[in-house]
Order: structure tokens, then C-alpha cells, then sequence
């Protein structure tokens, strides 16, 4: 019985799809860049795994500073999605559903920390919160809190150079959904928070998770914002790719591919675990 | 977006790829010997020097005398830290001539067969406390590190300044806890001259170079931590000429000139 219905489904989208297109060829100029592009792609993370240092893997693995990184990475790039995910959905859904003055600049400055190199983000956030920055000499002469050189500068740094992710998926999701549902809901007495919380949020859910998952692997590889704006030091600042730096720039080229396989390897488990359970089902 | 709209974007993408390739091939030959007269002395092409980065001031000066002294050469630089430097030499960077801060970092490279001849030492280098101008912390030696609510900049142990650092806190036996620790000697530097750190260990010789920010507290450990400055033209250096010629430069009186003004020691 649920043999013949799920034929029953092929022979349906079989005739659904035009006949032409699969008897078609694939043209030479699309297919050849792609599989270049493909190779480009694939070649360096097939490099890393060839020179990995097998023998000494367990050993190298055993080293507490690999893991104390791998902790801070993933805890720092946890949060900071958390924080972006409480200011980049009002600001996505400001964007996407309030009509006001400047609203196209105010998107076109969302997005600047994405086509900034994060290293400039690292510099522009010093100079604000930095301990002589325009915020952080305040907040250092008030409450003797500087962020420099803190887990919650690592924090900083990440969600700067992350949140533009979230807010762009959240806010196109928002212009996809069926607002259909938002006026219901208005015309059936509903707030405007009402509407947001019970209404809207539900709808645009799994953009939502989506663009949480990319701001959660954007903030895991940061990499320049976090050297320049927390600084480098073991167990508080230090995250999976500032090891990597800095075990390469050392010299121990065995011991940065090691720490890449890792981190490769953690952030491949988790998104596609993520995704199963996240993306496929929106 | 049309058919033809998309035919031009993709013939543009193409183009644009295109010229960036040739672009690679553009400096790839820049890079290269170029004509080299060796035997007449007069030295053309690019040289393309990696250096520690406590040499950046130093080394740019010379390298600006070498082209003066031969028309149509170049000299390009790569300051760094010395270990990432070696790695970059032993993996196949195509560079003419090593000046490392550190026996250990020269040694990597002519240990994996890729300096020619030996090393020579050409300067000295010595550990100096660095501090914003008129010092307002009141630091007076390495001691004065280890007291609470003093931030403290240090390079990380595997580049040189860091493990003459390490060494000198031993010899004084201060224990500090340094709030980052920095892949070379301008990093820790420059955290200084930000004004995020109250104190960083540097050479006399960054104290010297960033004069107008910050102040060198000199103090008597450093002399258990002595750099010496290996250089070496490499095995493989696409412009050999070039190399010896600006390593002759380093190692005669106008280099030692250069180098004792921005604070090196002769070794």
C-alpha cells in the first residue's frame, strides 16, 4: 500500500518535469567551472586531511590547550548568536515591516560589518570600546570595566561581525511570509507585540533558526575582530582559530593542522546535525 | 534580469577572472631574477627580503639605500615573526634573504637544507620595558609587572621576543600574568601605543622607533635575555645576486650605521 502510493508520487513529479530537460545535455561551460569551482572548494579541505599527522593524533588531541579553545569557541560563538538573535530579529522585523525615513540606509548599514574586513571591525571596535575609546573610557571610568583582552570582548567581536547574517536572513524571511496572517490577526483585535509573538514569530521560524545557524558558524570562525579587539591569551581569549594562528605562526605546522581538523570537523558535526533537524524540515 | 543581461554579467565575471589570473602571472615574474649582472656589481630586479619584525624601521631604511645604490632594483620586505617566517621560507616562499631575531628560527631553515652557506650574525637586541609617555603607572622594573591592575602585553614564547621575555621574568623570578600575548614584537607594541596595555616587554630598539608614545624602562635581567640577529642569503633565492648584495649592505659600516642608530647592538 505505501509502495503504490509513493509510485504513485514518482510517476506524478516524473510527469510534472518536463521530458526535455532530462534528455537535454549538460552544456560544456556550465558543467566544467562548476566541477573547477567544486574542486577549488573541496581541494583544501582534502589537503588539511592528507597532511594531518595521524600517528601523533591521540597525543596531540590529549594536549588540554586544544580543548580549552575548542570550549571557548564554541561557548563564545553560542552566546554571542544568543545576542544577536534578542537584537537582530526586532531590527530585522523593524526593517522588514515599519516604514520610516532612512529605512534604506539604516539597511545599508547593517549590512557594512559583512563587507568590512574584520580586522577593520577589530580596529573600529577598539576605538569605541577600547579602554581610550569613545564608550570604553566611560565605562572604564564609571564602572572599572574595560572589554579588551575579556571573554565578553571575544563576545563583542563575534556578534559585530556575525549579526548582519542573522538580520538578512530573518529579515528576508520576513518579507517571504504570507502577511495575510498579520492582518487576520490585527483585524481580529491583536496588538502589534501580540501579533509578533503568536503570528509572525511561528511563521518566519525556520528563517529564523537558519540565520541563526550561519551567525553561530560565521561567530565560531572569527577571526581577525577577536585578535585585534580581545587580544590572545590561553583559556580566556584565545579561540579555536586564534590557536591555529598562533600554533602556525609558531612553527608547529603538524600541530595547526591538527587544531583545523578539529575545529573542521566540529563545526561540520554540529551544522549538519543543525540542519537535519532545523533547515530540511522549513 | 534578462537573457542578454546575464549573458554580459557572466562575459564580465569571465573577463574579470581572467585578469586577475594574469595579474598573478604579472607578479609571479616580478618576483623573478629579472636581467643580473653579477660580476659588474650593479644588482636589478626585486629582492625580496623576510625579516623579523623588530627590523621593520631598520630594514626599510636599508632596503631604500640599496635602491639608491642600484637603479632599477626593488627591494620588497615581509616583516613578521621569525618561526612563522621559517615556516614560510621551508614550505616554498620564494624569498632571496632571511634576517631572523633568533638562532632557533635560522636554524629551522638551514636545518631543513634551505640557507646557503651559514648564517652570520649582524646585530644584537636587548629587552626594554614599554610604557606610555611619562610613564603613569610609575614602573621601575620587571617587578613592578606582577603588581595587581597592571596590564600587561608579552609575545607569545615561540617567537623570539617572547622567550627572551620568558627568560628574563625567570632570571627575576616574576611570575606576571600577561592579559594577551602577541604574535610578534609590534602587536605587543602597538597595544602600548593604544593605550589598552599599561606595559608591554619589546626591544630597546621599538621602544626607540615609537619614541613619541611610549618610554623604554630599562632594566638589568634583560641582559640574561640577549637576541642575536642571524642573516642568510637562502638555497633557493630567485635573485641571488640581489641577496648577497643587500646582505653585503647589512654587514658594512652604512647597514651598521642604520642599525646601531635605531638602537641594535653590534654583535
Amino acid at each position: 500500500m505505501v509502495r503504490a502510493v509513493r509510485q504513485d508520487a514518482v510517476a506524478r513529479s516524473e510527469v510534472a518535469t518536463p521530458p526535455s530537460r532530462r534528455t537535454q545535455r549538460i552544456p560544456a561551460p556550465l558543467l566544467l567551472p562548476a566541477i573547477a569551482g567544486l574542486a577549488f572548494l573541496v581541494l583544501p579541505l582534502a589537503g588539511l586531511v592528507i597532511r594531518t599527522p595521524w600517528a601523533s593524533l591521540p597525543q596531540r588531541l590529549g594536549e588540554s590547550g586544544a580543548l580549552t579553545a575548542l570550549r571557548l569557541s564554541l561557548q563564545t560563538a553560542t552566546i554571542a548568536t544568543l545576542v544577536c538573535l534578542m537584537l537582530g530579529v526586532p531590527l530585522a522585523w523593524l526593517l522588514a515591516r515599519v516604514e520610516f525615513v532612512g529605512r534604506r540606509a539604516v539597511r545599508a548599514l547593517v549590512t557594512v560589518p559583512l563587507v568590512l574586513p574584520p580586522v577593520v571591525g577589530g580596529v573600529a571596535l577598539l576605538l569605541v570600546f577600547g579602554r581610550k575609546g569613545v564608550l570604553g573610557a566611560w565605562l572604564d571610568a564609571t564602572f572599572g570595566f574595560t572589554l579588551p583582552f575579556t571573554t565578553t570582548g571575544v563576545v563583542v567581536a563575534e556578534a559585530f561581525v556575525a549579526m548582519p547574517f542573522l538580520v538578512i536572513a530573518v529579515e528576508g524571511a520576513l518579507r517571504g511570509a504570507d502577511d495575510r496572517y498579520e492582518e487576520a490577526a490585527a483585524t481580529l483585535g491583536a496588538g502589534r507585540w501580540t501579533t509578533f509573538t503568536h503570528v509572525t514569530l511561528p511563521l518566519v521560524a525556520p528563517g529564523v533558526a537558519a540565520g541563526a545557524v550561519l551567525c553561530w558558524a560565521r561567530a565560531l570562525g572569527e577571526f581577525g575582530a577577536t585578535i585585534t579587539f580581545a587580544g590572545n591569551y590561553p583559556g580566556i581569549t584565545q579561540t579555536m582559530p586564534l590557536a591555529v594562528y598562533q600554533t602556525m605562526e609558531g612553527g608547529d605546522l603538524d600541530g595547526a593542522v591538527v587544531l583545523s581538523l578539529i575545529l573542521l570537523t566540529v563545526s561540520v558535526t554540529i551544522l549538519a546535525a543543525l540542519r537535519d533537524k532545523w533547515i530540511t524540515s522549513a | 534580469m534578462t537573457t542578454r543581461g546575464i549573458r554580459t554579467a557572466v562575459a564580465a565575471l569571465i573577463a574579470l577572472a581572467l585578469a586577475a589570473l594574469a595579474a598573478c602571472g604579472n607578479s609571479d615574474d616580478n618576483a623573478g631574477p629579472g636581467p643580473v649582472t653579477a660580476t659588474s656589481g650593479a644588482v636589478t630586479g626585486t629582492v625580496t627580503v623576510f625579516a623579523a619584525a623588530s627590523l621593520t624601521g631598520s630594514f626599510t631604511q636599508i632596503g631604500k639605500d640599496f635602491e639608491a645604490a642600484n637603479p632599477g632594483s626593488k627591494v620588497t620586505f615581509n616583516f613578521a615573526g621569525s618561526p612563522a617566517l621559517a615556516t614560510q621560507i621551508n614550505e616554498g616562499a620564494p624569498a632571496d634573504v632571511f634576517a631572523s631575531a633568533a638562532p632557533k628560527n635560522m636554524q629551522t631553515v638551514t636545518d631543513a637544507g634551505n640557507g646557503d652557506g651559514a648564517p652570520t650574525t649582524f646585530v644584537k637586541n636587548q629587552l626594554v620595558i614599554a610604557v606610555p609617555r611619562s610613564n603613569p603607572d610609575g614602573i621601575k622594573g620587571l617587578a613592578d609587572l606582577a603588581k595587581p591592575g597592571v596590564k600587561v602585553a608579552l609575545c607569545t614564547e615561540q617567537v623570539p621576543c617572547g622567550a627572551a621575555a620568558k627568560k628574563a621574568l625567570a632570571t627575576a623570578n616574576v611570575k606576571i600574568t600577561p592579559v594577551t600575548l602577541e604574535q610578534d614584537v609590534k602587536a605587543a607594541l602597538s597595544k602600548v601605543r593604544l593605550g589598552e596595555v599599561d606595559a608591554a616587554l619589546v626591544y630597546r630598539t621599538d621602544v626607540k622607533a615609537a619614541a613619541s608614545d611610549v618610554d623604554g624602562i630599562e632594566f638589568p635581567e634583560s641582559a640574561n635575555a640577549i637576541n642575536e640577529y642571524p642573516i642568510i642569503v637562502l638555497k633557493n633565492a630567485p635573485n641571488r645576486a640581489g641577496a648577497q648584495a643587500f646582505v653585503t649592505l647589512v654587514l658594512s659600516d652604512k647597514g651598521k650605521t642604520v642599525l646601531t642608530q635605531a638602537g641594535f647592538q653590534s654583535p
